[in-house]
């Protein structure tokens, strides 16, 4: 038996179940499923339960609050005291981390049972999983199929009901795009809701904490608990606490929502296209209105993001440096040879290419005709959906332009898996909130996802939408064959 | 604009990343394909447009000049390669 979030608070509220036998059924799955997926880099039976027992014993005495007991699964990119944390790589393979990430933190104090540690393309970077050090992920719908990336192991472990939720990070679509090609529910907040703090920095000024489920419902669960001020995050935002689940029973009656017309032509595939048709068709029904609005600088999301991120990714991975922590080389003849031979030994081809990019854009000379020039078309880029929300209230966008490619498809080819971000990335760039949501089948029985992406802080809304949508449909019920 | 093997090689070296005689012509034609893509950008007109460098325009704030961390230095340093009295160990730097 499996279960949203929601449905296991309340059976552990009602005594009907305990976090214990949740953990246990869980792991069982996980191990039942790890040979087929792949799903995770990371499982340690006696820290969970150990976690689990404290939850019921939190409830023993009373000290139960909405979530305590229910478990969940952290992508492998945020820092748990105790856990490997490797981020998909092979810098990392031994580390075990001293401290607790911002999210962690939450999620334990929030009594939430750590089931283990999701696969991921390394350091975040990637659009299919496959560029992890631990093995490609496989999409639980069709083995055949990546799960998309990079948090491809929390959607796919969400997807084939290893794990009730995950936690994830977006940094070009990274929430968004798994969730989608896994048929499940992904929400990336507003740049600033979330603490990056302990979060393994990619690209500091897009990375985005969130979560995966099932359910918009339980994405709102999950955001209660993982969106609040850390002071040890410079870019955390201070705002009051909020409710995201205030709004999930609004009616949709009078939600205006625009259709970019850059992001529903030549390029979109036909089954992606039909499947989002359908989906704008029951959105009508519940009483929103379609209308056309113009994103006329997408395309230049692609090159502005791949100056952008592979700058900070440069500038970030510095500290991976064979010194305080991570991968040394066996041998050496000097400081530069160390770090030179142990950054090559420890980082796969995929994040030297956005290492080796970021250095170039930054380097002299350079720095204005890419760097400067690129964060220059990222506000026009902002600029560009700001106009849009004065025409609606959410504007809908597929998550990609196809389902799920096969693996091996894109084989190494970087500008093939980078033109696939197209319909993500814009969102990152200007830091806006977006949820992906299944919508239905595309080729092959592969899901396909809509995405949401609203105005700044606009969280409670995108969820009232999709659990509203939710609440009319039932592809977010459908699970794969495991 | 294209890469030569020497720029690759100066990158590399910049960026602390050892790309040997082996690699470095398909990392050249990938790091070409990249700049190909990103080469768009120079078409763009972007006159008088302020960079945006992040994606808040938001001031970074100032704390109170206190000491709010507690020492974890053997924890911190149980993760390091090579430490020693407190100490992380390098290879020499100076003769």
């Amino acid at each position: 038996m499996t279960y949203t979030l929601k449905q296991a608070a309340d059976l552990l509220a009602a005594g009907k179940t305990s976090a214990v036998e949740l953990a246990s059924d869980y792991l069982a799955r996980i191990e039942g499923a790890q040979g087929a997926l792949n799903a995770f880099i990371t499982v340690d039976r006696e820290l969970t339960l150990a976690m689990a027992r404290k939850a019921d014993a939190s409830r023993a005495a009373g000290n139960a609050g909405l979530l305590t007991g229910v478990p969940i699964a952290h992508k492998d990119i945020f820092c748990a005291e105790g856990w490997k944390t490797t981020c998909g790589s092979k810098m990392l393979e031994h580390f075990v981390s001293p401290y607790d990430a911002g999210v962690v933190e939450r999620c334990t104090a929030a009594g939430l049972v750590t089931l283990g540690r999701t696969n991921m393309d390394e350091f975040a970077m990637g659009s299919s999983n496959e560029n992890s050090a631990y093995g490609a992920v496989r999409n639980p719908w069709d083995r055949d199929a990546v799960p998309g990336g990079s948090s491809g192991g929390s959607a796919a472990a969400v997807a084939a009901r290893l794990a009730p939720a995950a936690t994830a990070t977006d940094t070009g679509g990274s929430i968004r795009q798994p969730a989608a090609f896994c048929g499940v529910t992904g929400l990336k907040p507003t740049y600033g809701v979330v603490s990056r703090y302990g979060m393994v920095a990619y690209a500091s000024s897009l990375d985005q904490g969130g979560p995966i489920a099932q359910t918009a419902e339980d994405c709102a669960l999950m955001l209660n608990v993982m969106a609040g001020h850390d002071v040890r995050d410079s870019t955390s935002l201070e705002m009051a606490k909020e409710d995201y689940s205030r709004d999930l029973n609004q009616p949709l009656k009078g939600l205006r929502i625009g259709m970019p017309r850059e992001y529903f032509g030549a390029g979109l595939a036909a089954d992606v296209a039909a499947a989002i048709e359908s989906a704008l068709a029951e959105y009508r029904k519940l009483g929103a209105e379609v209308v056309e609005i113009s994103l006329p600088r997408t395309e230049l999301a692609i090159p502005a993001y791949y100056v952008i991120a592979p700058a900070e990714a440069s500038s970030n991975l510095s500290r991976f440096d064979g010194v305080r922590y991570g991968h040394r080389a066996a041998e050496y003849t000097d400081l530069n040879d160390m770090y030179e031979k142990s950054r090559a030994e420890g980082f796969g081809w995929e994040v030297k290419r956005r290492i080796l990019t970021g250095a170039y854009v930054l380097s002299h000379g350079y720095y204005d005709a890419y760097y400067l020039k690129a964060q220059k078309v990222r506000r026009l880029l902002s600029e560009d959906f700001q106009a849009g929300f004065g025409q609606c209230d959410v504007i809908a966008a597929p998550a990609a332009p196809t389902v799920a490619w096969n693996l091996g498809e894109k084989g190494d080819d970087p500008i093939a898996m980078y033109l696939a971000d197209i319909y993500t990335l814009g969102v990152n760039l200007a830091g806006l909130p977006g949820i992906a949501h299944p919508v239905g089948f595309g080729a092959n029985g592969r899901p396909v996802g809509l995405q949401l992406i609203g105005n700044y802080f606009s969280e409670a809304r995108l969820l009232n939408a999709a659990h509203q949508f939710q609440q009319a449909t039932d592809w977010h019920t459908r699970a794969p064959a495991l | 604009m294209s890469l030569t093997q020497a720029d690759v090689r100066r990158i590399a070296r910049l960026a602390r990343l050892q790309v040997n005689d082996t690699e470095v012509a398909e990392v050249e034609q990938k790091l070409n394909g990249i700049l190909g893509l990103i080469e768009q950008l120079q078409a763009i007109d972007t006159e008088g447009v302020e960079p945006m460098s992040h994606a808040r325009d938001v001031a970074l704030r100032l704390r109170e000049d206190v000491a709010t961390e507690t020492n974890r230095r053997a924890a911190f340093q149980a993760v390091a390669p090579a430490v020693e009295d407190g100490l992380y160990l390098v290879p020499k730097v100076i003769e």
